[in-house]
């Protein structure tokens, strides 16, 4: 290895030690992080520089032990055992040291140029654990570092640690690990000598915990705590929502006197087309995004998803599926393409891919707003006037659809595991990690700055060509008719037996490339069928009951947004996990047959009450 | 002695041997350090019932009562600290 040579140095880890948030530190990344076992499931790499040498990092998903099962797994022991890294880091957790201790003697059977980070030094100090660094040190033959990853704290100390250990040459023929057995043992032994535990040590079964698992508190402790997401959410979204649209409408009636040198159609198609569509889209979708999902990042630091995971597995055993698909579901929240990636932390392929399949059922980012803003129309729908809404009954609609989204996945895993996916339960584990204490202002300016530019920039991809496509077809015609009107009414009379009409199924089938087009396609489909053209932009709920929405509309609606097929981005990242255009299909098909039976049965059955 | 998905909540145990033909989930535990002699304490029940969470090596686990058959324990009173 020449000196100019970047020195490949592989993070390893139990999950859930802190491993990401050292890979942060060391290269001023900003991987996501969560506190879930598995979290990370792709390999990611950064660089670093010290002492004039430059690092790279490799970030290595979970790995439990070398030969272990799952597809992450290998791939970490691939890594370490072939893939020629010059050093390792092994992050352990300061209050649960004894499996690492196992992983880092497995670990120097491979290579003697191992460093030790004992992260979480703070958590377990608070636990009443301390951890005799230099004892270890000297027992393992290594370096050790204490460190705090999470707050920056002794991770500029790995990497020098790291060149003390480069020189280290590697046994000639690296002998074949002991037993787990032994190597258990010897952790054991170690750990109990460099270990001191003062008072009463509370890993496990903490009061909280026998609260969020009891048998009587954990499902309204749940719906609860989701209410309350929502409800910050909805009377939080509503003030720069009404800020941004009023923003919008005036720099539209500013740009309309701006561009009066353009032909009349290029200003209606950049104004009446892509502007609206996309004002739209930041106004009423970007509020609910840019709040809901730091706020849900934050119960995931604090550790809940693993024990909404763990209260869930009966119910998914009972399906024949995996217990983590919860947290694979909790991840389709943010993102289902995401969450289909995420699947890979299910072992067994056949519950995998029930997760695959299942994973468009829960409402994404994108969609999550459509919900917001039809439980926000709901009482003037059914008053048939606009009629203010009250924040709390949408919050608890918004936590019962969310319940529902559940039941429905839960269905479709027990419907898949009966005929095309039929097998046994594969057996499973799952890591209970001690709760943390969110870094709550970190989350809310990294996860608000970030996700609202990205999620901007997202929607000024999307929004302008969807506006464009709307444009066009409303104006070009055919026969004296639009475009528009031909397709919306060819879709209109299936359309109705769902429940919805044929320009609110023509917005469906536009928003393919990005869920949160539905809605302001919807009221851009209104807008330009309507005669009142140079209008100002009516609300939405006016707009809706002109065009005979009644709440059944929007109960339909709402079904059809939880269950149709999944957007552009994750149908490609459904056949790039599965490589197969038959599942690929099915994921396709299975969301949308069940959401059109299931609007038509609801229009059906609440026809005859009517 | 009984299986460990037998152990009540708050009940804390030492393996006595592991009976299991599958070596996927022999191997499965072996990550989470159990072995005969390995300390656990069963911590959490899920509100189904099923599965359960142990504590074992310092670490929360649950552990579905399928799997968990196959270990058997012994009882001991709660003195233990896994």
């Amino acid at each position: 290895m020449t000196p100019a040579a970047a020195c490949t140095v592989a993070l390893a880890g139990l999950p859930n030690v802190g491993k990401s948030s050292v890979f942060n530190a060391l290269t001023g990344l900003r991987q996501h992080t969560g506190n879930w076992a598995g979290k990370t499931v792709v390999c990611a790499s950064g660089s670093a520089v010290c002492e004039g040498r430059r690092f790279r990092l490799v970030d290595l998903p979970g790995a439990h032990a070398f030969d272990a099962g799952t597809a992450e797994e290998r791939e970490a022991a691939d890594f370490l055992l072939h893939g020629g890294a010059d050093a390792v880091i092994v992050v352990c957790d300061a209050g649960a040291l004894e499996r690492g201790l196992a992983l880092t003697l497995e670990t120097l059977h491979v290579t003697p140029r191992v460093v030790l980070a004992l992260n979480l030094v703070d958590e377990a100090r608070r636990r009443g654990i301390t951890v005799d660094a230099p004892a270890l040190s000297e027992a393992l033959g290594i370096p050790v570092v204490p460190t705090q990853a999470r707050d920056g704290v002794g991770t500029d100390r790995l990497l020098p640690a790291v060149l003390t250990v480069l020189g280290r040459e590697p046994p000639e023929a690296p002998s074949g690990p002991p037993s787990p057995a032994a190597i258990t043992a010897r952790a054991e032994e170690i750990a109990a000598r460099v270990t001191r535990r003062s008072g009463r040590d509370r890993s496990g079964g903490s009061r909280i915990d026998r609260i969020v698992t009891s048998r009587l508190w954990s499902l309204p402790v749940t719906l609860a705590l989701l209410a309350v997401l929502f409800w910050i959410t909805l009377t939080g979204a509503n003030i720069p929502s009404r800020w941004l649209s009023a923003g919008a409408e005036r720099l539209e009636v500013l740009l309309r006197a701006r561009l009066v040198f353009l032909p009349a159609w290029l200003s209606s198609l950049l104004l009446d087309g892509v502007w609206r569509v996309l004002a739209w889209v930041v106004s009423v979708m970007l509020p609910p995004m840019a709040i809901f999902f730091p706020l849900f990042t934050l119960l995931e630091d604090f550790g809940l998803l693993p024990r909404l995971a763990f209260n869930c597995d009966r119910a998914f055993a009972r399906c024949h599926a995996c217990g983590k698909q919860m947290l694979t579901m909790c991840m389709s929240l943010g993102c289902n393409a995401v969450g289909v990636t995420g699947c890979r932390v299910i072992d067994s392929r056949r519950e995998r891919l029930i997760a695959i399949l299942t994973a468009s059922v829960t409402p994404c980012n994108g969609r999550f707003p459509t919900l917001v803003v039809l439980f926000s129309l709901l009482p003037s729908l059914i008053a048939g006037k606009t009629t203010p809404a009250s924040g709390f009954a949408a919050a608890v609609g918004l936590a019962a659809v969310l319940l529902l989204s559940v039941l429905l996945t839960l269905g479709l895993s027990r419907l898949l595991s009966a005929t095309l996916l039929r097998g046994e339960p594969s057996s499973f584990t799952l890591e209970l990690p001690p709760y943390r204490r969110p870094a709550v202002a970190r989350v809310l300016v990294r996860s608000l700055l970030d996700r609202t530019l990205a999620v901007l920039g997202r929607a000024v991809l999307v929004a302008a060509p969807a506006g464009v496509v709307i444009w066009c077809m409303a104006n070009l015609s055919a026969g004296g008719t639009s475009l528009l009107a031909h397709a919306a009414g060819s879709l209109d009379g299936f359309a109705r037996l769902m429940g919805l009409d044929g320009i609110i199924l023509l917005s469906f089938l536009l928003a393919f490339p990005a869920n949160e087009l539905v809605l302001p396609l919807v009221a851009c489909g209104y807008l330009s069928a309507s005669v009142l053209r140079d209008a100002s932009v009516p609300l939405l709920g006016e707009l809706f009951l002109a065009h005979a929405w009644t709440a059944r509309t929007a109960v339909s609606m709402l079904l059809f947004v939880l269950l149709h097929w999944p957007c552009g981005t994750t149908c490609l990242t459904i056949w790039r996990e599965t490589r197969s255009v038959r599942w690929t299909a099915l994921a396709f098909l299975l969301p949308t047959a069940a959401g059109v039976v299931l609007c038509m049965l609801f229009t059906l059955v609440s026809g005859l009450f009517a | 002695m009984l299986p460990l998905s037998a152990l009540p909540p708050g009940a804390s145990a030492r393996v006595m041997s592991i009976d299991t033909s599958d070596g996927a989930l022999r191997r499965r535990f072996a990550e989470l350090g159990i072995f005969p002699g390995t300390a656990v304490r069963c911590v959490l029940r899920s509100p189904l019932g099923d599965p359960q969470a142990y504590l074992i090596r310092g670490i929360v686990t649950a552990i579905r009562a399928r799997d968990a058959r196959a270990i058997r324990v012994r009882p001991c009173g709660g003195e233990v600290s896994p």
